[in-house]
């Protein structure tokens, strides 16, 4: 089992991020390379830039911790979980941490740099003016 | 109208593979030819001993620390500096066919742009430059990408899906279901990364650069200047030839390389005398680079696994010989061939046996650090043949071509011009080469520092997951061609010592900053 953990300091209170990023079907709003996404009940399925359907499955929604945890359903994976938190900081600001825990390992190095190019969109889109890469 | 230039690029190939580096396994009369007219180099080092750090360096003409391609898997910044967009900006053409390997292969979100291109009507994409403005994908208005195999996104695995479905699967599978590296042994010898393959010569990795070449060559002007990098895929593992090709050598009768000691006690005692990590992945118990097999454990090796092995390697040596004289032939047709500079190298190359080992990794001696380095002048240009024996690195490619086409070295570009004969080695403001190496896989960071002067190479560790930072390697070239002999501890040698590593510290390229970020394995 492979971690990979990716984290981006968002200048907008978590509430704004988590308004932002909370909805599991707005990832691909968010998440480049992410082309959609439609949920239903505890199902989700992604559909790639290049084509490939993902379903997945939701695992933690929870609007007051502000995590977000699902899990990839595919007979590659023999394990995964994806989570998101979004954390406030004391002077106003939000940490948001993005991490994968999958195996097969070399897997969780592609997905987590996935997930680093989806931090730094998410900050390009809250702070329009700074941008940035996580 | 000024002088054209064709690059030759081909993957992990050693220095002992041509004939004119003294050679006998494979016969590469096309590169021999070139280097009788032009100038042969027997120390050309560099700056990575893996592709995308080291093709980062190519085009950029920077250290790896400086572009900050670490290592493999992470992508060069599309806005990076590019010798191809100097030259597109000059007026050439500019082409990359074959492979590139600047963005990591392994994108199922297809976030990179080599691996979209295909899927695309379009020859490039347009991108930020460095300046900031906006022009052909990292100054190449022409791309068509080529990798190991015939699985994935790039335009010849397109191209064999559309034309040759039935060859998809006849190439080794490169990755395993669970994304490593495939430890899958073939062949007669069960060698790891060896295929029988059945696939029609024409239709191999090889013939498709070159027909692509010359297809792009041909929708050219008369008066075109271009720049054309014609990138070979192999000789890179797999080792897979068109099995038809395999008439050529029996590997039956390959000798056992210089490099490979036979006697399992004596190589397990060199492998004890260099720092730990040598001997861990030879038992199998640390890898530390991706693109070499998990599965496999090295001390496995059998003496006809290293013949099969490097008569495969042969094969495909020649199959890019000839293609290469194929493309040659078209220039002559189109009657450039006066006003045409050859360069041929590749990007780091391969263990092949030494040692006991196979393929790449954090390890800086000959086998990974001696590449074949050829550069045949326009023959308008008047330059005498030569040989150099001076360290020269990848790193001065980028002022080299930049020179050619009569344009000014960039303060980028941190290496300089080849020298073309001993004044202009007099003249070099440096006499050494720097190589690095970093990595962190899974938890194990290993990072090496390495300066090449003539006679000698000297590696320094930095603190990693095997090393404390008091490790090093220290060869004398001259009297130990082989590197089997390690003097980093050895007293008569501490001066040496401190001399190399106080000029390889006093020589630390600038840092790119921030850190990149890993985003694939490979």
């Amino acid at each position: 089992m492979a971690s990979v953990r990716r984290t981006v300091q968002i200048h907008r209170p978590p509430e704004d991020v988590w308004a932002h990023i909370g909805d599991p079907a707005s990832i691909a709003t968010w998440f480049p390379g992410i082309e959609a996404a439609t949920v239903e009940g505890t199902r989700r399925v992604i559909t790639t830039r290049s084509g490939l359907p993902i379903p997945e499955v939701i695992v933690t929604h929870d609007d007051l911790q502000r995590r977000f945890q699902y899990r990839l359903d595919l007979p590659l994976v023999s394990s995964h979980l994806g989570t998101i938190d979004v954390i406030g900081l004391e002077d106003g600001s939000s940490l948001v941490v993005y991490s994968t825990d999958c195996e097969p390992d070399p897997l969780a190095i592609v997905i987590g740099g996935a997930t680093g190019g989806a931090l730094a969109e998410i900050r390009r889109q809250l702070e329009p003016r700074t941008g940035g890469a996580a | 109208m000024g002088r054209k230039i064709l690059f030759v690029t081909t993957d992990q190939q050693r220095y002992d593979t041509l004939g004119c580096n003294g050679g006998t396994l494979a016969r590469t009369p096309v590169v021999d030819r070139l280097a009788a007219d032009g100038i042969r180099y027997t120390r050309a080092v560099p700056q990575s001993v893996v592709c995308m750090p080291s093709r980062s360096t190519i085009v950029t003409g920077q250290h790896p620390s400086t572009h900050g391609v670490w290592m493999n898997g992470v992508a060069l910044p599309v806005d990076a500096p590019s010798v191809a967009a100097e030259l597109h900006r000059a007026g050439y053409r500019t082409a990359l066919v074959g492979k590139a390997h600047f963005e990591p292969f392994i994108d199922p979100f297809g976030r990179f742009t080599e691996n979209l291109l295909a899927g695309g009507e379009a020859e490039t994409a347009q991108t930020a430059w460095a300046d900031g403005t906006i022009g052909p994908h990292r100054g190449f208005d022409h791309l068509e990408f080529a990798a190991h195999g015939a699985v994935g996104m790039l335009h010849y695995a397109r191209w064999i899906a559309v034309n040759h479905p039935e060859a998809s699967g006849m190439y080794y599978a490169a990755v395993d279901a669970a994304l490593n590296v495939n430890s899958a042994g073939g062949g007669d010898t069960d060698a790891p990364q060896v295929k029988v393959n059945p696939i029609p010569r024409e239709w191999y990795h090889t013939e498709w650069v070159a027909d692509r070449t010359i297809a792009w060559l041909d929708s050219l002007a008369a008066d075109d200047d271009w720049f054309c990098w014609m990138s070979f895929p192999d000789p890179h593992h797999p080792w897979d030839p068109p099995e038809a090709e395999m008439e050529r050598i029996d590997w039956r009768d390959v000798p056992l390389p210089a490099g490979y000691p036979t006697d399992r006690a004596e190589r397990e005692a060199i492998l004890d005398a260099k720092p730990r990590h040598w001997r861990q992945w030879y038992d199998g118990t640390l890898v530390s680079n991706y693109e070499a097999p998990r599965g496999w454990v090295p001390a496995s090796l059998t003496d006809d696994q290293v013949r099969e092995v490097n008569a495969r390697n042969a094969v495909e040596c020649e199959l890019i010989d000839e293609a290469l004289g194929r493309v040659l032939a078209a220039i002559e047709a189109r009657g450039w061939g006066d006003d045409v500079d050859v360069i041929f190298t590749t990007d780091h190359g391969e263990l092949q046996g030494d040692f006991g080992l196979l393929f790449k990794g954090p390890y800086h001696v000959d086998a990974l650090m001696r590449l074949p380095l050829v550069w045949r002048p326009a023959p308008s240009a008047g330059v005498a043949p030569a040989v150099i024996d001076q360290p020269v690195g990848l790193i001065d490619l980028a002022p080299t071509f930049a020179a050619i086409a009569g344009l000014p070295a960039r303060d980028w570009m941190h290496g300089h011009t080849l020298p073309a004969d001993a004044a202009e080695v007099a003249a070099r403001p440096v006499e050494h080469v720097l190589t690095e190496w970093d990595s962190e896989l899974f938890g194990v960071g290993v990072y090496l520092r390495t300066i090449t002067r003539p006679g000698w190479v000297c590696t320094a560790y930095k603190p990693g997951y095997v090393h404390d930072g008091t490790e090093g390697e220290l060869y004398d070239l001259e009297h130990d061609p082989l590197q089997r002999t390690n003097l980093w501890d050895d007293p008569g040698y501490a001066s040496i010592r401190s001399d190399l590593l106080a000029e390889l510290h006093d020589h630390e390229p600038p840092v790119h900053q921030p850190r990149l970020e890993l985003d694939a394995p490979v």
